[in-house]
């Protein structure tokens, strides 16, 4: 292994369904590669449709990066959700959390595209969302 | 006197400009978007794309703006790179559209 080997952005997907999060997934590792660390979550606890507070931390946990980690979520709770789990992380993570304002699926292969060359969290985010621009 | 508009930078780089015709089947959909980026990204020169050499511009580093072009198979799409490893950006990116990004 290299240590000059960038470290990327992590991406992580959030959908009301499970369904929806892993296939925007697969479309990423197809897309863009496993230059990125990615991880998803979908499903209420009782494996419904919906989103919930421990699935979005774990994905965090799974995607984590020390250059940060960018959200995709789809729906309301979705989003509620995520920004409850941001709030939970340990005070030294949360700073370098963010949601992004993008649809969930052309969000996150474009997330991890930017991601894939070693931007910044900040850019990774602003490359999501000029998808709404 | 100097002529204020001769740049004295060292910085400063003649834009390179090549062109190359879009050989696979989906042109420049997401995947080849992705894969175009990506590479783009891998350079520090500044590199754009257009469908025309008298452009609009687009920035190739941008994956949100390469996919807007929609550039369909057939069409060519030109090169403007401008920076230190602009040669050997501009060499990589045309071998990329003449290898149909991968694409069979």
């Amino acid at each position: 292994m290299s240590s000059s080997k960038t470290v990327n952005v992590g991406i992580v997907i959030v959908s009301h369904s499970l369904k929806i999060a892993e296939g925007a997934a697969d479309m990423v590792r197809q897309m863009v590669g496993d230059a990125v660390p990615l991880a998803w979550t979908g499903g209420d606890v009782d494996g419904g449709l919906g989103t919930n507070v421990a699935g979005i931390l774990e994905a965090i946990d799974a995607a984590w990066s020390p250059s940060g980690v960018a959200i995709l979520v789809d729906l309301g709770g979705a989003e509620t959700n995520s920004e409850m789990a941001v709030e939970m992380l340990p005070e030294d993570r949360r700073g370098r959390v963010v949601v992004c304002n993008a649809p969930v699926v052309e969000g996150a292969v474009i997330a991890a595209t930017e991601a894939s060359g070693g931007s910044s969290l900040s850019a990774v985010k602003r490359s999501a969302e000029e998808l709404y621009a | 006197m100097h002529d204020a508009n001769v740049s004295r930078s060292a910085d400063s780089f003649v834009p390179l400009t090549a062109s190359a015709v879009l050989v696979n089947p989906v042109g420049l959909h997401a995947r080849p978007s992705v894969k175009l980026t990506q590479l783009a990204k891998s350079f520090a020169a500044k590199i754009e794309i257009a469908l025309d050499a008298d452009g609009p511009w687009t920035d190739a580093k941008s994956p949100v703006k390469v996919m807007r072009v929609k550039a369909p198979q057939g069409a060519t799409l030109h090169f403007r790179v401008t920076g230190a490893d602009g040669e050997t950006a501009l060499a990589t990116l045309l071998a990329l559209v003449h290898d149909g990004f991968g694409e069979t």
